[in-house]
């Protein structure tokens, strides 16, 4: 993985979200602040807002596209920058660069989830992130059969600049060694290792590894086919009279898809969301009507999955959080697998039928 | 010439044999007691502590200086440096007088006038570097610890 984002070493971790609280717990201690797009993963904002925020960790949301604002909201003791290159479900493309610039200017890193892209579709660190990190259960494994995340350091990060004592002071809970001294440009990939890994207990178990390495194996040729597979998808969406709007970035404002191009030309990956004309009442019964494509809260599986996120995944947010997030309650998000396009869109079709025949039982 | 590449690093350690590392610690809390102890669990080296202040470190005898040790174990292939940037150009000064092969600045023992004064003088040199990362990187040692060694391998490690 370290290999595949460009990085200096990574960590394998039991999930996504056990990968991301060792970065954050490798920086961050009671006291301290942390910056992040609003536009992400429900389960990022409530691990962030919640659980970190109860070990006296505050995080600040600001949207990932308000640059000034983001800026503005940067504390002394901010130590992390947190964005997702393609935001889940709202489909936002993060300014890498921008955001990088915002955090360097701070003296403090940038960390990207970059679990909608792989690393087949974008390297964050090519583009100025420091940490990355990846839900393995997504793209990584392609099949749905394992949890698992990744953190990556880009290893150019100076970590002994004054704010980050966790790494640059000694450590009583390592034999009181200083990280930046003895492992140099090795630091934060020791101290998320040695010290804060082993004391949370979020290890990638051996099978769940081998697993997610059957899947790495095939990631380029399948990242090729989803992607092609979704924009297929995303036009026939937008050709339907029953379809409010399709966010996938191929029709987005200028803003996103230059930054589409820039961060990610080989297409925006394939996990999107469109809006039912009918709103939550027609999303369920999209739903409900489907035979091929899986009602499932996963992405980046083989197969085809559809979920209603304003019932399930975004189901912890409060209305005014879920908005924040980009998630409306008839938007219904897809992650488009690796079936023949064919059946994809017949099911869609059936599906987009059943929301317009009990549109006119109901009228 | 400064050693600037990965190869030439790999290509250093395996022409050396014998390692003079000053500034050595009896501390093990110390990085240089690190390498020390790594280095020689390897088998491969002949590493031995040039400190002042030191009797031994973990029954090596240590030397007062470069010169003290050459007298007895004729030029070190390697002169690992754990010393303060402000301390080093007087290490440089006798690795040459006692022409040692190469030298090797540890991480953040940076100074550009001792580099120079290296170079210039005939010696490898590394800078900024760690002897038993970059050791590591060539015997599994990184990989094993999640660190991108850049080598991609399709053995079993031995
Ligand atoms: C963008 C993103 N990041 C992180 C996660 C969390 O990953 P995991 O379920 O592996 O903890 C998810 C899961 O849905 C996700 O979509």
């Amino acid at each position: 993985m370290a290999s595949l984002e460009g990085g200096l070493g990574a960590l394998a971790t039991a999930s996504g979200l056990a990968a991301q609280l060792c970065g954050v717990l490798s920086l961050a201690q009671a006291g301290d602040h942390l910056l992040c797009s609003q536009n992400v993963y429900g389960g990022t904002i409530t691990q962030l807002s919640v659980t970190i925020k109860r070990m006296g960790i505050e995080t600040t949301f600001v949207p990932v596209d308000d640059l000034a604002a983001m800026r503005a909201a940067v504390r002394p003791n901010t130590r992390l920058l947190l964005c997702e290159t393609i935001g889940n479900p709202s489909g936002t493309i993060a300014d890498l660069h921008a955001l990088a610039s915002i955090a360097h200017d701070h003296g403090i890193p940038l960390l990207v989830d970059n679990t909608f892209a792989s690393p087949y579709l974008c390297r964050p660190i090519e583009h100025g992130a420091d940490l990355v990190v990846q839900s393995a259960t997504k793209f990584l494994c392609g099949h749905g059969t394992t949890v698992g995340g990744v953190l990556v350091d880009s290893g150019r990060f100076d970590f002994g600049n004054g704010r980050f004592p966790l790494l640059s002071t000694e450590s009583p809970g390592y034999h009181g060694k200083v990280f930046t001294e003895t492992f140099g440009e090795y630091a934060f990939l020791m101290r998320a290792r040695a010290e804060v890994l082993r004391d949370v207990g979020a290890q990638l178990a051996p099978m769940d590894a081998w697993l997610l390495l059957q899947g790495i194996e095939t990631l380029p040729i399948r990242m090729e086919r989803h992607v092609a597979n979704a924009r297929l998808v995303a036009n026939y969406l937008r050709g339907h009279a029953d379809v409010a709007w399709v966010a996938h970035p191929d029709f987005a404002d200028a803003q996103q898809r230059e930054l589409a191009a820039r961060y990610l030309p080989r297409g925006a990956g394939a996990v999107f969301t469109f809006g039912l004309r009918g709103g939550r009442d027609a999303g369920r019964r999209f739903i409900d009507a489907l035979e091929l494509w899986s009602h499932l809260a996963n992405v980046g599986d083989a197969k085809s999955l559809v979920i209603h996120p304003a019932s399930t995944t975004h189901s912890q947010l409060s209305d005014d959080e879920m908005r924040n997030a980009g998630v409306a309650p008839e938007s219904v998000r897809l992650s488009v697998g690796l079936e023949d396009i064919e059946d994809l869109i017949w099911d869609l079709n059936n599906g987009l039928r059943a929301v317009a025949a009990g549109a006119t039982v109901s009228a | 010439m400064i050693l600037a590449t990965v190869a030439q690093r790999q290509a250093l350690l395996e022409r050396a044999h014998s390692i003079a590392m000053v500034g050595a610690s009896s501390n093990p809390l110390r990085p240089s007691f690190t390498v020390f102890s790594y280095l020689r669990t390897k088998g491969r080296y002949s590493v031995v502590p040039i400190n002042p202040t030191l009797q031994a470190i973990d029954g090596i005898a240590a030397f007062a200086s470069l010169r003290d040790y050459a007298a007895v174990h004729g030029a070190p292939d390697i002169v690992d440096v754990f010393r303060k940037p402000s301390e080093v150009l007087a290490v440089v000064d006798e690795a040459i007088a006692v022409g040692a092969k190469a030298i090797w600045f540890q991480y953040g023992v940076i100074n550009d006038e001792a580099i120079a004064r290296a170079d210039a003088a005939g010696l490898d040199v590394v800078i900024d570097k760690c002897l038993k990362v970059e050791s590591a990187r060539f015997d599994g040692g990184l990989a094993t610890s999640g660190l991108n060694s850049g080598v991609i391998t399709s053995r079993r490690k031995q």
